[in-house]
């Protein structure tokens, strides 16, 4: 696929690990975060750590919306889906995030009217065929996702549909990067940003992390290249002693992003005071919400779900994996209690979370590295 | 979840108001919102995700990247 595979080559991605390698101090370990699971998942599909030298480590970021959604909101979801009339729709990511009472692949089985969708458009056809139900889109994501629903609102709005509206679980990246490096543990000397979330909010959103934090940030492509190639700019910062935001991803994002996007959420939504994120806690002003103008769509308006905290699963490590202090590896339930079949925490649900990105992807590796420590642990 | 595609829009259509179009992702098409993107033309490369085309490809640009990656390879070799 063009765009694709010329930022896989091997032999390239051989070339930058030395170059990697060189612009390393000797003595010194480097720590960076990958903000977005899209990039955890291709560290771990293509075996990059292999690329790296032992003192530069990859730390797994919050960007896996449904890794982060708090077990109270797919309790709420699971609670408007159930009410008489309601067809739920969601986007595959989140069937199998489990709730209190088993995740929305369960609440099927039993026969709540719940469906995959590929676009939160699809929500609206399903809308116009079933006029007497009330459709309700389960809408999550960061803002690479939010437009999409931004702009169904508004087409519903403008087609009078009266029967559609949206559970937002909309959440926002700069809050949460500001609260990983206002955390105590944190030990990050650069980040990988994300991308496609970039496409949308552009790169001055996080002027704040070299200016207030003083670390570099290097928005990234997903490929493997891309993502070697990002490493190597924030090595290179490190070692010129420079600290700043720059962009790898130049061919797909714009410093500006995308202002027509941006108007159109800004319309439809707004920012939420106070939002849950699994593992790191409440964190103001992270989330959005819908707009009063658009009352009509608001699911949480229109059903009042219960809005009940619930704690995480006691054996359940999602949170100390989120942000960073402990690797996939070694928590207590990994591939024993909880695995992509059966998940216990929903960093082993979505393809982009840090446990089965490592679960399907990198056991084999760590197996052959760390030998000791995986007979230590079975 | 932020998986973004990169596609050819093949053709472009008016639905009462939205601008939407046919995507090309290698033989595979499919129908994408391009309410996001109103200067984008046939031919041209786009981002797809969940449905909505997010970003354009800048061919230049990846151009420039490709060119950036082999020469950090060819100096190696140079030095070997």
């Amino acid at each position: 696929m063009r765009f694709v595979d010329e930022y896989r080559d091997a032999g390239t991605a051989r070339a930058l690990s030395a170059r990697i390698a060189e612009l390393c101090e000797p003595g010194r370990a480097y720590a960076f975060m990958e903000v977005c699971g899209g990039h955890t998942h291709t560290i771990y599909k293509h075996g990059l750590e292999d690329h790296l030298p032992p003192a530069v480590s990859l730390v797994h970021g919050p960007g896996c919306p449904v890794c982060v959604i708090p077990m109270g909101r797919v309790d709420d979801a699971m609670h408007i889906a159930r009410q008489d009339d309601v067809i739920m729709t969601s986007f595959g990511d989140m069937m199998r995030v489990p709730g209190s009472h088993g995740s929305f692949f369960d609440a099927n089985a039993e026969g709540t009217d719940i469906r995959m969708v590929y676009s939160p458009l699809d929500s609206l056809k399903i809308a116009r065929a079933n006029p007497d139900r009330q459709v309700v889109f389960m809408a999550i994501g960061f803002e690479t996702t939010t437009p999409s629903t931004a702009l169904t609102v508004r087409r519903a709005a403008a087609e009078g549909l009266t029967n559609f509206s949206i559970f937002c679980n909309h959440i926002t990246i700069v809050p949460a990067l500001r609260a990983i490096l206002d955390s105590p543990d944190v030990r990050i000397d650069g980040f990988v940003g994300p991308g496609h979330v970039s496409t949308v909010i552009g790169c001055r959103p996080y002027d704040f992390i070299p200016r207030d934090y003083g670390r570099p940030l290097v928005v990234s492509g997903f490929e493997p290249l891309d993502i070697l190639q990002s490493i190597h700019k924030l090595l290179r910062q490190l070692r010129d002693r420079r600290c700043e935001v720059e962009n790898q991803y130049t061919r797909v994002v714009a410093a500006e992003g995308n202002p027509v996007a941006l108007a159109v959420i800004d319309e439809v939504l707004e920012p939420r005071p106070d939002f849950e994120w699994r593992g790191l806690g409440r964190i103001p002003w992270s989330a959005m919400r819908v707009r009063e103008r658009y009352a009509a769509f608001d699911a949480e308006r229109i059903f009042a779900p219960p809005g009940a905290r619930v704690e995480d699963p006691k054996a359940c490590q999602c949170g100390e994996v989120l942000t960073g202090v402990i690797k996939p590896w070694e928590c207590k339930v990994f591939g024993t209690g909880c695995t992509p079949e059966t998940p216990i925490g929903a960093c082993m649900v979505s393809p982009e979370g840090a446990c089965a990105a490592y679960y399907n992807f990198g056991r084999a590796r760590h197996r052959a590295t760390e030998p000791a420590k995986e007979m230590s642990r079975a | 979840m932020c998986l973004g595609i990169p596609g050819r829009i093949v053709a472009t259509v008016d639905v009462a108001g939205l601008l939407m179009g046919t995507v090309d992702f290698d033989g595979l098409t499919r129908e994408v919102c391009l309410a996001y993107l109103p200067d984008a033309r046939v031919g041209e490369y786009v981002i797809v995700h969940v449905g909505f085309a997010i970003s354009m490809v800048d061919e230049a640009e990846a151009h420039r990247t490709l060119e950036m990656l082999r020469s950090m390879g060819t100096s190696l070799e140079a030095e070997l």
